[in-house]
């Protein structure tokens, strides 16, 4: 057990676990999660069973949504999150790559109509090759997953 | 049965079905050979020029004005107190909607239309929104080569000039690939047709190729699809050199096929030789013309349940 991680229980919150090394920081950007002002701990780079090194990001007091888990599955498709209250898991949220995504971020295109109309953003999801493409339901403008999420 | 674009809006060529497009064009071509002055009778039909656009909207208005109807509406929206008073589309839209059988409209942003009709409570025809989609074209275009060639199954479809930035040439290959259509692409490299329609076309398992010239494919093609390159995009003596490749003459005519028909979107430039104008092989002005057919029965089958 010389690897295993020493993790903090903690009572209420949220762990994002398996999430490919290099993503953490990207998933506490894309749900600002900093800004909650939430004791978080963060581990970048540790081992992992399955994934060679893993980040793992946990925030109390803070519990996740499925719709906030489709929007960490385009980044980290992996990743696992577990939300506890009073030190148990009363929910886990496997990840898969929803078909739709909205009101997560902002249509790319400075010219869309959706960026000063009472509207939400919305984008179908299109799975490539070697990406994931977000198409917006207003302009019909089919972006990369980094453009969308300015990454 | 209700025809299936009764109480629809039409905002986007890819919401179409082939079905549907070839309604509309049969459609048409019907009213082009019996005008039916009852088919709006009684109708109001908004035409909302958020941004001016002259030949689309006067060709919207002179079918509105054939099939009986009436219309209300602006040329320039950027004029009136709409825009003055900063009032949202979304709430304009829903108070137009409300005067109005049907709402035409041209905006300059993408995806207005789109938006438009989230808010409408009558069918919104997209005049065209920003560089994203502009159906009517389309539907015109449809229709121009359906009735010059008898078909719209199988052809050999040859687009040149400036397909990357060319919005008619992407939905219109969009719709032809629908009528398992092949393409020649003939453009400078830097003007393509955009990787992500390309791919769609691979998908649908559709034949393509890009080509240096049009003599390279005019003895095969059906149709000869001209759009203008644009000078600004270049400097002086690249486009000098560049554009000669991409401009319509008899010379470049010679060994085409018989039914071989030349579209463009107009405005012309220079890309088609005047001399091209009094061959058997120009359709650009009877396409022009074609405009108000198509709109005529796009305006005629969102409107009447049967037709
Ligand atoms: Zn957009």
């Amino acid at each position: 057990m010389a690897n295993k991680l020493q993790v903090e229980a903690i009572k209420t919150g949220t762990v994002i676990d398996h999430i490919p090394a290099g993503q953490g920081i990207k998933i506490l950007k894309q749900l600002q999660l900093v800004e909650l002002k939430e004791k978080i701990t963060v581990g970048f780079n540790l081992p992992s069973k399955d994934l060679e090194l893993k980040d793992l990001i946990k925030v109390e007091n803070r519990l996740f949504t499925e719709s906030e888990a489709s929007q960490l599955s385009l980044f980290a498709p992996s990743a696992t999150i577990n939300v506890i209250e009073n030190y148990v898991v009363k929910d886990k949220f496997a990840m898969s790559i929803p078909d739709v995504v909205e009101a997560a971020f902002d249509c790319p295109n400075s010219n869309c109509i959706s960026h000063s109309e009472p509207v939400n953003s919305h984008f179908t999801v299109k799975q490539k090759t070697n990406d994931v493409q977000l198409k917006c339901k207003y302009c019909e403008k089919s972006f990369s997953k980094d453009i969308v999420a300015d990454l | 049965m209700a025809n299936p674009l009764y109480k629809k809006h039409i905002i986007s060529i890819p919401d179409l079905s082939r079905d549907e497009m070839e309604l509309i064009v049969k459609t048409a071509a019907k009213l082009k050979q019996a005008p039916d002055t009852r088919l709006l009778k009684n109708r109001v039909i908004a035409s909302c020029f958020f941004e001016a656009s002259t030949r689309t909207r006067l060709s919207f208005e002179t079918a509105i004005q054939r099939l009986g109807g009436t219309f209300i509406g602006f040329d320039n929206g950027g004029n009136t107190s709409l825009a003055k008073k900063g009032e949202s589309l979304a709430d304009s839209v829903k108070v137009i909607s409300s005067y109005a059988d049907a709402l035409v409209m041209r905006h300059p942003q993408e995806g207005a239309a789109r938006l438009a009709s989230e808010f409408s409570s009558v069918p919104v025809i997209n005049g065209g929104d920003g560089s994203n989609q502009h159906p009517t074209q389309t539907l015109l275009d449809l229709f121009s080569i359906y009735e010059c060639q008898g078909t719209l199954d199988g052809l050999h479809i040859a687009f040149v000039g400036d397909l990357k930035y060319g919005r008619t040439v992407h939905s219109l290959t969009q719709a032809l690939a629908e009528f398992g259509c092949r393409f020649s692409f003939i453009s400078p490299e830097a003007l393509g047709m955009p990787e992500y329609l390309t791919d769609d076309l691979d998908e649908k398992g559709i034949s393509y190729q890009r080509c240096d010239s049009i003599e390279g494919v005019v003895d095969d093609a059906d149709i000869i699809y001209m759009t203008r390159v644009q000078k600004e995009r270049f400097d002086e003596t690249e486009f000098k050199h560049m554009a000669a490749k991409y401009i319509l003459n008899l010379e470049t005519l010679n060994g085409a096929k018989d039914n071989l028909k030349i579209l463009h979107p107009l405005p012309r430039v220079d890309e088609i030789a005047v001399e091209v104008d009094r061959t058997p092989y120009a359709y650009y002005f009877e396409q022009a013309e074609n405009g108000v057919y198509a709109r005529e029965a796009l305006l005629a089958l969102v409107l009447n349940e049967d037709i």
